[in-house]
């Protein structure tokens, strides 16, 4: 499947199906992560039941703690 | 006009009115690292009213890659940064009032801190503090401005009270994790481009240009080539305990701090996070084996030595930091190796 990712077109396997999926393909899940879906905000609660589809655009931030 | 600041007074959105404004506003500022060197030049030299820059930190040959104020003799002489930073800033703009405070900063601190301020800068290292400056930042509703940086990574976002979502509304929980600038790095440009943001935020704020801000969470990786602004607004909880109706600001209460005692005669502090936590040592021995330090591990503990220090750190959270009896050098090493 193709998204668009923080604005870069980026192939991921078929095995990634879900936000959570997503953010654990990147290796974030130990991470606080805020996923835009399509300009809409995955509330943290939904990311293991929202699905992803072919050209999603998708902006992933995450937190850190460094300064 | 003087000639010192014609340049930002001919620029329209600020102007002579707004330099006004700058010149009778007072800056908090938590943290004289790489984030507050840089976030200090510039509000210093842009002719702000006062400043108050607060670390417990010295300085050393590590910083200096990037901690902008700072000099060699500095390292040297281990010079308190908050010290090093009046000095070198009262020299750039001697207009500016500077209050430099070598401390630890916790609940009761940033409590009587926060007043008379009209901005709170972070340019902290870790969460604890964070939580704490966004509950005084909504008691008092004072804007913050949060900034973050690790490897070619940076993060920003401003929080003003009453109007975006808060710190806590974001994260939901208090993120937990041995990345930090002491363990994977951080470049130069990554610092610089928080600043730019962070500094920006500010000087609107001074100005009281609001409509005028970012309003979208930012984050960007320079090495990558990517960058990103989330619009937040709807992350905003009604329920929230810091900023929602019914608020009661758990952060700034005992039981949700991190608590820090000296073990007597063992040359020990003993640090202790709000609520134990199962802490995976495995991970965290991966993370710290990129540095210079020695691990040794058994099923309940991690121990790390780093002359002259060594670290131990239980699987349910606590850490002793053995070779000082000092609790903030104790919390400076705790947060350089554990995030």
């Amino acid at each position: 499947m193709e998204l668009v990712i923080n604005g870069d077109k980026i192939d991921v396997p078929d095995t990634v199906e879900t936000v959570d999926n997503l953010i654990q393909h990147f290796g974030l899940s130990e991470k606080v992560v805020i996923v835009e879906q399509n300009q809409i905000i995955v509330e943290k609660g939904s990311h293991q039941e929202t699905k992803l589809c072919n050209g999603d655009k998708i902006e992933l931030v995450h937190f850190v703690g460094g300064g | 006009m003087s000639e010192r600041y014609s340049r930002q007074e001919l620029f329209t959105p600020i102007g002579v009115e707004g330099q006004q404004k700058i010149r009778n506003k007072h800056v908090l500022m938590i943290g004289a690292g790489a984030l507050g060197t840089g976030n200090a030049e510039v509000l210093v030299r842009a002719g702000v009213g006062k400043i108050t820059i607060v670390d417990r930190d010295y300085v050393e040959w590590s910083n200096l890659q990037r901690q902008q104020l700072y000099t060699e003799e500095d390292a040297k002489q281990r010079i308190p940064k908050a010290v090093a930073a009046k000095e070198r800033l009262q020299h750039i703009n001697s207009d500016v009032e500077i209050e430099s405070l070598v401390m630890d900063v916790s609940v009761e601190e940033m409590d009587e801190l926060a007043k008379n301020v009209n901005v709170i800068v972070d340019a902290t290292d870790n969460f604890d503090i964070r939580m704490i400056i966004n509950d005084i930042s909504q008691k008092y509703r004072i804007p913050w401005i949060y900034g973050a940086c690790v490897g070619s990574y940076g993060i920003s976002y401003t929080i003003i009270p009453g109007e975006t979502p808060c710190l806590n509304c974001l994260l939901e929980t208090v993120p937990m994790n041995g990345v930090t600038c002491d363990t994977v790095g951080i470049i130069g440009p990554a610092v610089q481009m928080v600043v730019s943001y962070q500094t920006t935020e500010a000087l609107k704020i001074l100005v009281e240009d609001y409509d005028a801000l970012r309003k979208k969470l930012v984050s960007f990786d320079l090495w990558q080539n990517q960058h990103t602004a989330i619009n937040v607004q709807n992350v905003k909880k009604e329920t929230c305990l810091s900023c929602g109706s019914d608020r009661s600001y758990p952060f700034l209460s005992y039981s949700n701090q991190t608590k820090t005692a000296v073990l007597c005669g063992r040359d020990t502090v003993q640090i202790r996070p709000p609520e134990n936590i199962d802490r995976n040592l495995d991970s965290l021995a991966k993370v710290l084996s990129g540095k210079n330090g020695k691990i040794s591990q058994n099923p309940y503990l991690l121990s790390f030595s780093v002359e002259p220090h060594r670290l131990v750190i239980f699987k349910d959270g606590r850490v002793l930091i053995h070779g000082t009896k000092d609790i903030a050098e104790a919390k400076t090493l705790y947060h350089r190796y554990l995030g």
